[in-house]
């Protein structure tokens, strides 16, 4: 147990190191995006003096150097900066912005990714216990007519684009059968069933997009087994097929499953633009969409970072289950 | 015989493989029959269909292979019409099956005992609480350490020779009526398959267990088997009692089998104090990361001598080869070579020095690249060491190709997909040979291969070595092949060199206690080897036990 708690100690301050790593890839990439937020908000038609004046107001005019170290000071002390956009509007408001007011990126931001995690838990609650099963039914029926029908149809629902998907089961569960809201504009005062229903359509558009690839992973990682010795010694023993598969070659195919469901995990927190946009979810997605839209720097910068560590996270917790869904690991000699 | 107490039938059987999309036979119209509590022992070379045959007795087929006509009949029950739900009652409960290899039949997910007791209790033949009782007993009968408490481990937290007993005990769970050991002790160390046999044997006598034992190791099934059926590609060669068979085999093939073990070559003088060894190991001290691996290894060989270096897995056989050829450092302690030190990192040796000496491997399938012809295997250090091109290059591959006695013409533009097993390992040895070395190491060379083909290879070694003067290290675990080749023998266990000396000096006593625990442990065709071994030494002084008695002296 002593050499686990060392492994995952080790790959916790990798991921450290890899999300410092991609707060300067960050940085460096934002600061490179053509245009600026001064010339965004003041138009065409705006003078030169007055954009000099809101970049100097904005400190756009410092070093590189400095506005990254004091970008990075900041979310070491938990303050991700003042969005560009608000940042007008609070100080007219007279609130000090610097405290988490309505102003700062936190403020902002927090809303709107407790929203994106509820749709990414709701469509992993449905997506993850789906693919598995289908996966394991697929591979102990593999080459029936199921095994085709299930790979056919998450085939196609991942070759087709999510907005296309998005728009039939529109069509099929909120035109033609009312029984969904085709928008989910959820608030915070919303009750909890409330949230659910609405969050349903969405949910669903994402797992017939991320199911595909877990399905299929734990197809073939359990196949990838079935000529292996163990498992012709658990025929030989006379037990039923669903038996072998589940209890024999399903927990030693884990490591990769758990690694590709992570994968998907991620791409749920961060790859949802487009399904929030066309159910107009008020996720984290539609809010970086927009402040790229207005350069709001600072928006966007908070963003991508809690994507990559959506993405480190994620994929550190799977390599954590992988290493403890290993016996040799778990129980050295 | 008595009908009543006939248990399986197989008539005619044919059994049927895939290869290239064509069924070809792999079993040609056998018949089998097996009598309650009597141990048939079923002996062929690789591809003779042993295995396949063995698992027809239970009914099953692997993946890729057919039972295209026949019958097989258990205790009266048609196995080849059987649905699929009567043959699965019957697998894992009256008929069972003990694999080769233990450390890869095993679960890795799953604790040894909860694999014992899922027969039991998925045929519902008894409760957990019981059932695990009874797997605790049955350990305690084969022997195995710590019998309370070693089912509770993983299993790759008991070792190779437990495992493969714990396995056997597994099959005993349900009483089946009939067992298929399919080479259960062929991947063990002599010493482990000694405790493993004596542990089989007895617990098949003590359950009247009728028993399918399935080996290529004549010495073995003349220990366990009542009657003995040789298999040569698919058809049945003979049949007889084991007494009969061992002492008057009729078949010509039969003949041959047994005549392997009689090739020996004269053991040459040992070489003076004062001649110049080729290599000399000097105190060697070496270690995988921090593990040590070898410790104040000495040994010489001399030009045109064979050294065998015998030890059980993990001795250290293979570390030395690796010191001698520069892939691993010693920590202390040098090769020399001709007397000259060599760099202990083969990057800081010349080529001169890398050519003077050549390997063999174990594996001639893995150790040849696939995608290149012999022309190209044998050609690239013959290019490489000797500088030679074109039409000399060519000359030269033609002439290994002779030595090695392949016909060039047919062979050189091969792949080795298109040689057998025994012909990729004389490729080996050309390839060897193409650096025109003075010293070889042959790393286990003979152990993957079927006997009589393996035997081809000790007398083509022989015979260059005699011509060319070369030195070789043997690499081995087989006391057969070290007695039928070599000159002088190393004794290695846990990174020491335990004993050492001609080969005659080695095989007379008095031994080293450890060299009279391996050569006791070696089976003899005699069907009472075992018997008479188990009243000499007592069951408690062989196998593991003995090693760690001697350990603990």
């Amino acid at each position: 147990m002593k050499a686990v708690v060392l492994i995952i100690l080790n790959r916790l301050a990798l991921g450290v190191v890899t999300l410092f790593a991609v707060s300067v890839l960050i940085f460096a990439a934002v600061n490179m995006l053509p245009g600026d937020f001064a010339q965004a908000i003041l138009g065409q038609g705006a003078t030169e003096e007055a954009i000099e004046a809101i970049r100097e107001d904005l400190g756009l005019n410092k070093n590189a150097i400095v506005r990254y170290t004091d970008w990075l000071g900041g979310i070491l002390k938990g303050d991700f900066g003042v969005s560009f956009a608000q940042a007008n509007f609070s100080s007219f408001a007279g609130e000090d912005t610097s405290k988490g007011g309505i102003g700062s990126v936190a403020a902002q931001l927090e809303p709107r990714f407790k929203n994106t995690l509820f749709l990414a838990g709701v469509a992993a609650i449905i997506a993850v216990p789906l693919s598995l099963i289908l996966g394991i039914m697929a591979a102990l029926y593999r080459n029936s007519i199921f095994d085709r029908f299930v790979n056919i149809s998450t085939l196609s629902s991942i070759s087709s684009p999510e907005f296309f998907l998005a728009y039939v089961l529109i069509l099929f569960l909120a035109v033609l059968n009312p029984i969904l809201p085709s928008l989910s504009n959820i608030y915070a005062e919303m009750t909890f069933p409330d949230r659910l229903h609405k969050t349903l359509l969405p949910a669903l558009t994402l797992t017939l997009v991320v199911m595909a690839h877990m399905m299929r992973m734990t197809r073939a990682a359990i196949i990838n087994l079935l000529a292996s010795p163990y498992i012709e010694m658990a025929r030989l023993k006379g037990l039923k097929p669903a038996r072998v598969i589940i209890f024999h070659a399903l927990p030693n195919a884990l490591a990769p499953i758990i690694n590709v469901i992570a994968l998907n995990l991620a791409y749920l927190v961060t790859g949802v633009v487009v399904v929030e946009v066309v159910f107009v979810y008020p996720g984290i997605g539609q809010l970086f969409v927009d402040s790229v839209k207005i350069r709001d720097i600072p928006v966007v910068q908070a963003c991508c970072l809690v994507f990559a560590a959506a993405y480190i996270l994620l994929n550190l917790t799977a390599d954590i289950f992988s290493i403890l869904s290993n016996p040799r690991l778990r129980h050295p000699k | 015989m008595n009908n009543d107490q006939l248990l399986v039938k197989i008539e005619k059987i044919v059994i049927q493989g895939v290869s290239d999309e064509q069924w070809l036979p792999i079993i040609n119209s056998v018949d089998l029959h097996l009598n309650r509590g009597e141990v048939l022992g079923l002996i062929g070379e690789s591809g003779a269909g042993k295995s396949t045959l063995g698992l027809a007795a239970m009914g099953f087929a692997r993946d890729g292979c057919r039972i295209s006509s026949g019958t097989v009949k258990f205790d009266g029950i048609d196995l080849i019409s059987a649905d699929a739900q009567t043959k699965r009652s019957l697998l894992g409960s009256r008929i069972a099956y003990v694999a080769q290899s233990a450390a890869a039949s095993f679960n890795p997910a799953h604790k040894i005992i909860n694999q014992h007791t899922e027969a039991p209790i998925q045929h519902g033949v008894s409760g957990r609480s019981e059932s695990e009782k009874d797997a605790i007993e049955l350990y305690h009968r084969l022997r195995l350490p710590t019998p309370d408490e070693i089912g509770f481990r993983y299993p790759h937290q008991v070792s190779g020779g437990q495992l493969q007993r714990a396995m056997t005990a597994m099959a005993m769970s349900c009483r089946p009526d009939l067992i298929i050991f399919d080479e259960p002790t062929t991947a063990l160390d002599v010493t482990t398959q000694i405790e493993v046999l004596a542990a089989i044997r007895d617990i098949v006598k003590q359950f009247n267990t009728a028993a399918i034992y399935i080996t290529h190791d004549l010495a073995v099934v003349a220990q366990m088997a009542d009657r003995i059926k040789v298999l040569l590609k698919g058809d049945e060669v003979e049949e007889s009692d084991t007494d009969s068979m061992l002492k008057n085999p009729q078949k010509d093939y039969t003949k041959s089998l047994w005549a392997v073990r009689s090739f020996t070559r004269e053991e040459k003088p040992l070489a003076s104090k004062e001649e110049m060894p080729v290599v000399r190991v000097r105190n060697v001290t070496a270690a995988y990361a921090k593990i040590p691996v070898l410790h104040n290894v000495s040994f010489d060989i001399h030009a045109s001598r064979t050294v065998a270096v015998v030890g059980e897995s993990g001795s250290g056989k293979s570390t030395v080869a690796r010191c001698i050829t520069g892939l691993l450092k010693p920590s202390e302690g040098a090769i020399e070579f001709d007397g000259v030190p060599l760099p202990a990192d083969y990057r800081q040796r010349t080529v001169e020095q890398l050519k003077q000496a050549q390997m063999i491997y174990q594996m001639a399938d893995t150790a040849l690249n696939p995608r290149k012809r012999i022309r190209e295997i044998i050609g690239r250090p013959v290019e490489f060491y000797l500088g030679l091109r074109g039409r000399k290059k060519e000359e030269r591959v033609r002439e290994l190709l002779d030595q090695i006695e392949l016909d060039p013409d047919k062979f050189i533009d091969r792949l080795p997909s298109e040689l057998s097993g025994g012909q990729k390992q004389r490729i080996g040895i050309a390839r060897a040979l193409a650096a025109d070395p003075k010293f070889i190491i042959c790393d286990e060379v003979t152990s993957a291969l079927d006997q009589l083909v393996a035997e081809g290879i000790l007398k083509l070694l022989a015979r260059l070595q005699d011509s060319l003067g070369l030195a070789y290290m043997f690499i081995t675990h087989d006391l057969a092949t070290v007695r039928a080749i070599s000159d002088e023998v190393v004794v290695m266990k846990d990174g020491r060199v335990v004993e050492a000396g001609g080969k005659t000096e080695m095989f007379t006593p008095p031994h080293h206690e450890y060299t009279s625990l391996l050569l006791s442990s070696v089976p003899e065709m005699d069907p009472n080897w075992l018997t008479e071994l188990l009243e000499q030494r007592g069951v408690d002084n062989i196998g593991d036990a003995a090693i760690d008695r001697m350990n603990q002296a």
